[in-house]
């Protein structure tokens, strides 16, 4: 079957992607400063491909990401730090509170639609952050002190947990009736789709990954802030689910890549990084305006005289 | 092939505010009729599909399908219970492929869970195959199989009309509800048109319920015409009854000028 051979393709492609990067590691070539890129790098990618789910797939515009982001890294590090249990039990926990989170949010907002769904989802994820503000447990606005645990193997592996769960829900029923719902609700509805339960389960879903993602990124600094989760970092996730293609999952992890790629070469030049960064985007909006992948995905392109739609 | 009583409305109305839509309505589809609803513009025609169909609550009236009482449900509900319908302004889902929105409306037939589709358990493949199958049938059966890799945003008007009701039909109804399936056809589209809404019919045992603008089309294959006008029912009966309705003619033409 097709669909499995693109499965073995991806799994091939992965182990082979690992081997290689541990064994630079190992032998010393990528030293910590890339290492870190690279963690930073699957942290993106986790983040735009879950936001890929709720907005490209379901067409949910949900601008609060960072929230459910926030969720993840803080009980995460709760559970690590202060309760003392391993990093991937930390992981799970900070990944399932996040989804538990985006059932809660998902539930009463996803009733809206467009322009104000956008702004109560942002309206959630700054609610979530100004809870994690006030609460002394965690720090407050000083912050919660973490220990550097993240490795390049939990981060990788992350991703590619987060990609396939997504490409398998993509490629099934269950994502045709979630696209259905992007393309237009009204049909989906008179089609037999329970079209709040699958917003509701996309949203959630995308809030998981959201967590997990968080998770990786709290171990892999020494502190967590709010601030940090701020509407800012929301738009960043944002920017790249629109910049890969709203639709395609290969898009949001291609433009991922990109730009972590450019903003950490920027580092170098601080005053001028925001302003050669918004004009990357601004001249790949000019020159693809769809995106760079558009709806596409990145194994259709192999595939020669086929047309295929958002699907693999 | 006329059987059993398959939805009965009963004093249906709406209110959009202080508009009253459509009101008092009543009207009847035994089971394998094939019933017309026809009006001018503005007569309440897609309103009426739209509280059958559960996308409008009617404020007035109950609306019995099957034996059942449709108050309270949503649409997706209502398709459940064997009623679907297809658009007066066509709403396929453009950017999927022809296979794919046949696929959509075929999502109930297989039950396979969000669970087993993520770790791909072998009840996802079966599902998965069940579903290409029989949607791949239902494309055969509208000559539009050789395009079910096209994305339906890229099929001419005609097809996609055809495409609208393979889909409408893949969601399993016992009534089906076509919304001007001739809009914009031209006499031979019209004509293959009628022929395949015969065939589905025998093929599928179907009830239908068809608003037309194409008097035509109406007369041709319709056993009983409603008609609505200003949001009330003006008449019913065969169409030589209704070609021959002074209040129809009235609707349509306006009043006989005396001189």
């Amino acid at each position: 079957m097709k669909k499995s051979k693109a499965f073995w393709v991806f799994s091939v492609l992965a182990l082979v992607i690992y081997a290689v990067v541990q064994g630079l590691i190992s032998v010393g070539i990528l030293d910590l400063y890339y290492q870190n890129i690279l963690v930073q790098m699957c942290i993106n990618i986790m983040l735009a491909v879950s936001l890929h789910i709720i907005i490209g797939i379901t067409g949910q515009f949900s601008i609060g990401h960072a929230g459910f982001m926030a969720v993840g890294a803080y009980f995460s590090a709760i559970a690590t730090m202060k309760l003392g249990l391993p990093l991937p039990v930390g992981l799970l926990i900070g990944a399932g509170v996040a989804a538990l989170a985006g059932l809660l949010v998902g539930i009463p907002t996803l009733r809206l639609k467009g322009d104000y769904l956008a702004i109560a989802t942002l309206g959630f994820a700054e609610i979530i952050r100004i809870i994690f503000l006030n609460v002394d447990y965690v720090g407050g606005a000083a912050g919660m002190v973490i220990t550097n645990m993240t490795t390049w193997t939990y981060a990788f592996v992350s991703v590619v947990i987060t990609i396939l769960v997504i490409a398998n829900f993509t490629n099934s029923r269950h994502g045709r009736a979630a696209i259905s719902i992007r393309e237009d609700e009204i049909a989906s509805d008179a089609m037999g789709i329970n079209t709040t339960y699958y917003k509701v389960v996309a949203f959630a879903i995308g809030s998981l990954f959201a967590g997990l993602a968080g998770g990786i990124f709290a171990h892999n600094f020494f502190i967590i802030q709010p601030t940090t989760f701020g509407f800012l970092k929301s738009f960043d996730i944002l920017i790249y689910v629109v910049l890969g293609g709203l639709g395609s999952l290969s898009g949001a992890a291609i433009a991922a890549i990109f730009l972590t790629i450019v903003s950490s070469y920027l580092a170098e030049y601080p005053e001028t990084r925001m302003i050669i960064y918004s004009l990357v985007l601004i001249i790949v909006m000019l020159y693809r305006p769809s995106g760079l992948m558009g709806t596409k995905e990145i194994t259709s392109l192999f595939k020669f005289g086929k047309k295929g739609g958002s699907q693999k | 092939m006329t059987g059993n009583l398959l939805i009965n409305v009963e004093n249906v109305g709406i209110q959009f505010g202080g508009l009253k839509a459509v009101q008092n309505v009543n009207m009847f589809l035994n089971q394998g009729e094939l019933v017309g609803l026809i009006g001018p513009n503005g007569a309440g025609k897609t309103t009426t599909f739209n509280m059958l169909t559960g996308v409008y609550q009617p404020t007035f009236g109950t609306i019995t399908f099957d034996g059942k009482n449709l108050k309270g449900l949503k649409p997706y509900q209502v398709t459940k219970l064997g009623m679907s319908r297809t658009f007066q302004n066509i709403r396929l889902f453009k950017d999927l492929s022809v296979l794919d929105n046949v696929k959509v409306a075929n999502h109930n037939i297989a039950k396979h869970s969000i669970i087993s589709s993520i770790f791909r358990l072998p009840s996802h493949f079966s599902g998965e195959a069940k579903m290409e199958q029989e949607s791949i049938e239902f494309l055969k059966i509208f000559g539009l199989d050789v395009y079910k890799d096209e994305l339906a945003k890229n099929l001419p008007y005609g097809m996609q009309r055809r495409l609208e009701i393979a889909r409408a039909l893949a969601a399993k109804p016992q009534l089906l509800l076509l919304d001007e399936p001739a809009a914009g056809m031209n006499p031979q589209e019209t004509h293959d048109l009628m022929e395949l809404i015969a065939f589905i019919r025998k093929e599928f045992n179907l009830t239908i319920l068809l608003i037309e603008h194409d008097m035509h089309l109406v007369m041709g294959i319709c056993e009983r015409i409603y008609v609505l006008d200003h949001g009330q029912l003006i008449a019913d009966g065969t169409p030589e009854e209704i070609r021959n309705n002074p209040k129809v003619i009235e609707a349509y033409l306006g009043e006989e000028v005396v001189d």
